[in-house]
């Protein structure tokens, strides 16, 4: 405990790195993937070969994507972007999954209904299908802030600060209270992120608040999700 | 192959109770329909003769043996059960499915698919469909083969649970002819429940009105119920109160037949009046054997 | 171009025996295929036999949902520098991998029997099947894939995670990875994440063709073609190691 309350300075700057590393993934991934989703839900062929290519990005090992990264970018190793990039690649891999059936959750009956009534194209994806996906994607949103926060504490394998230099450092030291602060912090962190997610979505999504969710929705969001960070 | 509830009740742990206080003989080699909204206990009633569900007091008793001393598989395998959806096993052929009860009291595969397919014949299924999948046959053809695999073991009670709640009208209608015919044939012991009147009316040598909490609101054949409603709820759920069942003659010159209009006069019905002289049935609406009777208080 | 000089360091067969004096390509692989062997045995001891009796029963399935999501949270990494800080030898490690590969099979496990139609279970049981049947003849059949899906996952965690142990002083493909980089040797680390990219690849090629086959026939992927089905079957996942959603 003495060793945390001394360096509380690092664990706070490594948390700040971590969060930097990791916002940019998180934030762009989202964006990359609301279309692409969307798309996959329209068309099963995209759907066919948008999911193969997210599953295998997702199959790469985080070790060999963040050395692989600089290889293929012509970055120095030790360039942050490199792991902003890799979490990227992860993160659409999962997004784009969650997406397309965020947008498929979508009753064809709302949709039809609401063309009956005479909403354009355009109106009808802003207006009706991305609010009733909105529970959805969030859900995914959420993994994919989770298991970003968790993956990006590879970046210390190749020497880029992170929480996961807690690791490495306490591993070498054989430091056990060392690996243990970065264990925590990356759990608190990723708890924080899922709570402002969650906050989010009740500010953006208040009749969800209360009500219970579309079966398929709830289906969707109610398959438990067995993967884990990997790397 | 008579089945009786004794004073059985079914209370769940969270409190709510179910049925409160049941009891009722169902007449071997006869429909018993038990008819009721959604919530009035029907099905859990149906479950507890095969043991689905055991009651909290009282008892069920087959031919006077009571189910709570057969061991449940057992007890299971000798009462054909039949559901809505079918509830076919989607990985298995058709065959397989109708040939799951035979195998499972250990009839040799090869002798239970022979059969099997017999079985298929009996209620109206081309013996092509055999090695096809659940998932690849209509709804119609879906709940012939559950009738089919209710029927393989041969058993001397059927339980049928709103076997023809999902699907469509016309194909409604063939499998309940097909259904009577079926128990023209062979006289199982069935018991059947739905929440359409009609359909009860159709198949029930007695019928079974159930209000929520499994209360009997009325017993006996459907003429009786329909003659002598027994309460303002039965002449309710069975359409008297507002007129549906009281049928009007009106007038009219076309050919031999007269428009029927019920109480709110909207036509209903055609009957046969060669020369203004109705045709009248002989010694009832079917023949049907009914031992339960009940009070034939208030009148329609 | 460090590709192309990466492809060549694999293609070179004396790398193959030995690289800088040390275990050659060959003897990683095997210890890298061995271990995770090893902990992908141990990994479906435990996880299926509970994930099965929390799918037939319904029992403590909202320890395992826990168990999922945390695990997902867990860094691989710091669970590894932990739980290594504190053993070292082999049978050890092999335990902190099998920690890692249990979540998703438990997950996959247990999906699986739940996203079964309950109907098709009811209705097996009525006919007069024993839950032994139950769980063997329909259950099992029914959630192969899901089940298989989940082994999947489990898998690729465990040969991701063993390629992390170089750093940790067993013998693995991430020594080349880890090795090239400390010694500034690009060309090796390159051809160390290469050759793991194509073992996790090749792998996971290999188990999605066992999903494939184990979905029972008659349960269609994707639509059937009636559409008179007032419910739809559990549709096979279209062989994701994540079926988020669905």
């Amino acid at each position: 405990m003495a060793w945390v309350l001394d360096h509380l300075d690092l664990v706070w700057s490594l948390t700040l790195t971590h969060v930097g590393l990791c916002v940019p993934p998180i934030v762009l991934g989202f964006v990359i993937s609301v279309p692409l989703g969307y798309w996959a839900s329209r068309s099963s062929a995209a759907r066919s070969v948008l999911l193969t290519a997210g599953n295998i990005a997702y199959t790469i090992p985080g070790i060999a994507l963040v050395v692989l990264v600089p290889v293929v970018l012509g970055l120095p190793i030790l360039n942050p972007l490199n792991v902003v990039v890799a979490l990227l690649l992860y993160a659409v891999a999962i997004m784009v999954r969650s997406a397309a059936d965020a947008f498929a959750s979508v009753a064809a009956e709302v949709r039809q209904s609401a063309t009956a009534q005479g909403f354009a194209a355009t109106q009808l994806f802003w207006r009706v299908e991305l609010p009733l996906a909105g529970p959805v994607l969030l859900a995914g949103v959420r993994v994919v802030s989770v298991s970003t926060i968790s993956l990006a504490t590879v970046a210390a394998l190749v020497g880029i600060p992170s929480l996961g230099s807690f690791f490495t450092d306490g591993f070498q030291r054989n430091f056990a209270v060392e690996t243990l602060t970065g264990l925590v912090a990356v759990l608190v962190v990723a708890a924080v992120f899922d709570l402002i997610l969650g906050g989010l979505g009740r500010l953006l999504m208040p009749w969800n608040r209360r009500r219970r969710l579309s079966s398929s929705a709830a289906k969707a969001l109610s398959q438990p999700i067995p993967t884990t960070g990997r790397f | 192959m008579s089945i009786e509830f004794r004073h059985v009740r079914k209370t769940y742990p969270d409190g709510t109770t179910a049925v409160e206080d049941f009891s009722v003989t169902i007449p071997s080699h006869s429909t018993t329909v038990f008819v009721g909204s959604s919530g009035c206990g029907k099905t859990t009633l149906l479950r507890m003769i095969n043991r689905m569900v055991d009651p909290s007091e009282g008892e069920v008793l087959i031919d006077g043996e009571p189910v709570s001393g057969i061991e449940p598989v057992a007890l299971r395998r000798r009462i054909g059960y039949v559901m809505q959806n079918s509830g076919l096993l989607p990985h298995r052929t058709v065959l397989d499915n109708v040939a799951t009860v035979p195998v499972l009291t250990g009839t040799p595969k090869a002798k239970a698919r022979q059969e099997a397919l017999a079985q298929l014949d009996r209620v109206g299924l081309d013996r092509s469909l055999a090695n096809r999948y659940p998932g690849q046959l209509s709804g119609g053809q879906q709940q012939r083969v559950g009738v089919a695999r209710g029927l393989a073991a041969d058993p001397n009670i059927l339980l049928m649970d709103e076997p023809f709640g999902a699907v469509d009208p016309i194909v409604r209608d063939e499998l309940q002819q097909e259904l009577l015919r079926l128990q023209r044939e062979l006289g199982k012991t069935t018991v059947f429940v739905t929440h359409d009147i009609d359909e009860a009316f159709l198949l029930g040598s007695q019928v079974v009105i159930l209000q929520r909490g499994g209360i009997i609101a009325q017993i006996g054949s459907p003429a009786e119920i329909l003659a002598h409603p027994a309460s303002d709820f039965v002449a309710d759920f069975v359409g008297a109160k507002r007129g549906k069942r009281r049928l009007t003659a009106e007038e009219r010159s076309a050919g031999d037949d007269v428009l029927l209009v019920d109480a709110g006069g909207y036509p209903a019905g055609v009957i046969s009046a060669p020369d203004g002289r109705l045709i009248l049935a002989g010694a009832g609406p079917k023949s049907r054997s009914v031992s339960n009777k009940t009070d034939q208080a208030g009148d329609a | 171009m460090l590709f192309v000089q990466a492809i060549q360091w694999i293609l070179d067969g004396s790398h193959w025996s030995v690289v800088n004096f040390q275990a050659g390509i060959a003897q990683e692989l095997a210890d890298h295929l061995w271990i995770s062997f090893v902990a992908v045995v141990f990994t479906a001891a435990v996880a299926l036999p509970i994930g099965l009796f929390i799918g037939h029963t319904g029992k403590g399935r909202a320890g395992a949902v826990v168990i999922a999501n945390v695990a997902r949270a867990v860094p691989t990494l710091g669970l590894l520098s932990v739980l290594l800080v504190m053993w070292l030898a082999f049978p050890p490690t092999v335990l902190v991998f099998v920690l890692l590969g249990v979540p998703p099979l438990l997950a996959g496990a247990y999906a699986g029997l739940e996203s079964i139609d309950r109907q098709t279970i009811d209705a097996a049981r009525a006919v007069g099947m024993t839950e032994r049947q139950i769980l063997f003849q329909v259950e099992l059949p029914l959630a192969a894939p899901l089940i298989l899906g989940g082994l999947r996952s489990s898998t690729l965690q465990i040969i991701a995670s063993v390629a992390l142990v170089s750093n940790f002083g067993i013998n693995s493909l991430g020594d080349f990875i880890l090795g090239g980089l400390a010694a500034n040797d690009f060309v090796q680390m390159t051809a160390g994440a290469i050759l793991v990219t194509v073992l996790a690849l090749l792998v996971d090629g290999v188990l999605a063709v066992l999903q494939r086959l184990a979905a029972p026939r008659g349960v269609s992927r994707g639509r059937g073609p009636s559409t008179a089905r007032v419910r739809r079957l559990p549709v096979a996942p279209r062989g994701a190691p994540i079926p988020e959603g669905k």
